[in-house]
């Protein structure tokens, strides 16, 4: 799993207050004015600049043409597409596909996130108490999230399966009929939420410990002087003070599980019909999932997601400086 | 921190523990698991009759696709490391201007999903005869790494004591040697960090295999496991050891690197 640390972008008040400082004595440079030493900045960030501007900016373009023209197989090589304006973009939003896709990405999203935040963060209180080996065991639990995708992910199929798998072996011993996760249109969606759900743990209890950690050991050791017991204490003191790095936690999550393509194709390929189809899949789906690959209408697909990314980019933004403020 | 230490929390966490990597196991389980006893009802919960005929087929058909996928990983970790610390020398420590635009930008771009990327890649690649490629395929899974690294290297480079600079340049340094003698070694951490990551994104790699690589004489692990499973399913034992022979590199992370994966992991997300 592509999870999204992202480095706080604090530090340029300390750059710029500390950067008076040295520049002061480097009498030389300092007088040929801001403009020698900003040169010298730009040229070390010239290869990040020449990067985006290739890698990101000019794929990203790419994709906006894509998602304007009309590109059959013919057109993509020829080079000569019709220009179709905001048709493709219609044509989505028309699709009978659409309120699925809307539907899945909504309940796959919440719910994977509400149980990995959860799930992480019980973890997180439970490992902070100390005990032998913990450091031991959290660290294993950091597996999942290491693993390769389509390692996971095809474990995960074939515990899965429907006739050999061993989830429906051990629902069986308990009187369970077997359930057909990955083929019927009714636990498609349930079953790769489960494993997504598995999957980012590790991320939210990694990022929740951490959090935890910076509370102050004193103000637990305050309240249980004024009798407050274990369950008082997490309501009153850990959410609270672990609020900021929860939004946070919960922002990257909706962030990262608003893009997965993998686990959801390598177990379902958004299937049985469109019944565990994301936005993400299906864009991956029209443009390269079937033998016709439709780039149009995927890249259409794929622009509204950067939309939903870029709020969800200002977003994170303000959460940092809130929680840089505090 | 209790200063009694009870066992039972212990033996908790370790039925947790358990649990959560059931999978794990039941991958190694499988991968050992002979072909006629793999549709056996109820399955074999441990491999009393062990084989390694899924390992053996991993030996035979599989080589080169790991090869191809350290290949990537390497230039991967070379590509990201070399744009990302001088960008991260730049923002940090240089002043560079727009450098809070640039941080936001950044962040945009973790944010754009790979599926995105992989279509404007493939435009792109078609008309360059790029497509199947290695080196396509090392400039496309660069794309999850740099905005981290950039990301990782300012936030640490801010963190160097001035001093140390100002001692460089009252020596003579130029802003070139200051990097290459003073902040590159002492950002050494994070160098590991960043290489890391980027060799493990590169080599967990899916999304940009499968789409810009996929009918390449060279592709890497990922989907040779994917081709497999589209080939012949009845072969799970070779799947599954085709998988833990991939989780060899997030193995040895783990063992040999893990304060430097947890360093990453929380890099940004918690202020320290």
């Amino acid at each position: 799993m592509t999870t999204l640390p992202t480095a706080v972008g604090t530090r340029e008040s300390t750059g710029g207050a500390a950067g008076t400082t040295p520049a002061a004595p480097s009498g030389r440079r300092r007088r040929r004015g801001p403009n020698a030493s900003q040169w010298t900045a730009v040229g070390f960030a010239t290869p990040l600049l020449a990067y985006l501007v290739l890698f990101y900016a000019y794929p990203l373009w790419r994709n906006v043409d894509l998602s304007l023209h009309d590109y059959t197989i013919r057109a993509f090589v020829q080079g000569n597409p019709e220009f179709v304006g905001l048709d493709n973009f219609a044509d989505v939003f028309a699709s009978s596909t659409f309120p699925a896709a809307l539907w899945n990405t909504a309940v796959f999203t919440l719910v994977s996130i509400a149980f990995q935040f959860t799930i992480g963060l019980a973890l997180a209180v439970f490992f902070r108490s100390g005990f032998r080996l913990s450091a031991i065991l959290r660290a294993l639990f950091l597996v999942p999230w290491l693993l390769p995708l389509i390692v996971s992910s095809s474990t995960w199929a074939w515990m899965l399966n429907s006739d050999n798998g061993i989830v429906n072996s051990v629902l069986e011993s308990f009187g369970v009929g077997q359930i057909n996760w990955l083929t019927s249109p009714d636990t498609a969606l349930l079953a790769v939420t489960i494993a997504n759900i598995w999957l980012g743990i590790p991320f939210n209890l990694v990022i929740l410990y951490s959090g935890l950690q910076n509370i102050p050991g004193e103000v637990y050791e305050a309240a249980s002087l004024d009798g407050a017991g274990a369950w008082r204490q997490f309501r009153s003191i850990t959410l609270p003070l672990l609020r900021p790095v929860s939004a946070i936690t919960i922002l990257l999550g909706l962030i990262y599980t608003l893009k997965v393509v993998d686990v959801i194709w390598i177990m379902t390929t958004g299937g049985p019909g469109n019944a565990s189809t994301t936005f993400a899949v299906w864009s991956y789906r029209e443009a390269f999932g079937t033998g016709q690959p439709d780039f149009s209408p995927a890249a259409a697909v794929g622009n509204i997601l950067i939309l939903v990314a870029l709020v969800f980019g200002f977003l994170h933004l303000q959460l940092q400086r809130r929680q840089e403020a505090s | 921190m209790t200063s009694t230490r009870p066992w039972w929390k212990t033996a908790l966490g370790v039925v947790f523990t358990a649990l959560m990597l059931f999978p794990v196991y039941w991958m190694v389980n499988v991968s050992l698991t002979r072909t006629s006893d793999l549709r056996a009802d109820p399955p074999h919960w441990f491999p009393w009759d062990p084989t390694l005929e899924g390992y053996r087929a991993v030996l035979a058909q599989q080589l080169p696709a790991l090869g191809t996928s350290l290949l990537v990983g390497l230039g991967c970790v070379v590509l990201t490391v070399l744009i990302a610390a001088p960008a991260g020398y730049a923002i940090a420590l240089l002043h560079l201007r727009g450098a809070r635009t640039l941080n936001f930008l950044l962040l945009v771009a973790q944010m754009i999903p790979a599926v995105v990327m992989a279509m404007g890649f493939y435009a792109i690649y078609v008309r360059l005869g790029l497509l199947n490629t290695v080196g396509g395929l090392i400039v496309a899974d660069s794309t999850i790494a740099v905005p981290f690294g950039v990301l990782l290297y300012t936030a640490f480079m801010s963190g160097i004591p001035r001093e140390l600079l100002q001692a460089a340049r009252v020596d003579g340094a130029g802003p070139w040697r200051t990097f290459v003698a003073v902040v590159l070694p002492v950002s050494r951490n994070s160098t590991v960090t960043v290489a890391l990551f980027a060799f493990l994104w590169a080599w967990s790699d899916f999304i940009f295999a499968s789409t810009l690589n996929r009918n390449g004489s060279l592709v890497p692990i990922t989907l040779g496991i994917y081709n497999y499973i589209g080939n012949n399913t009845t072969q799970w034992n070779a799947i599954m050891a085709t998988a833990v022979v991939a989780s060899v590199p997030a193995a040895v992370l783990l063992v040999l690197a893990q304060r430097f994966v947890a360093a990453g992991v929380t890099a940004g997300a918690v202020k320290d």
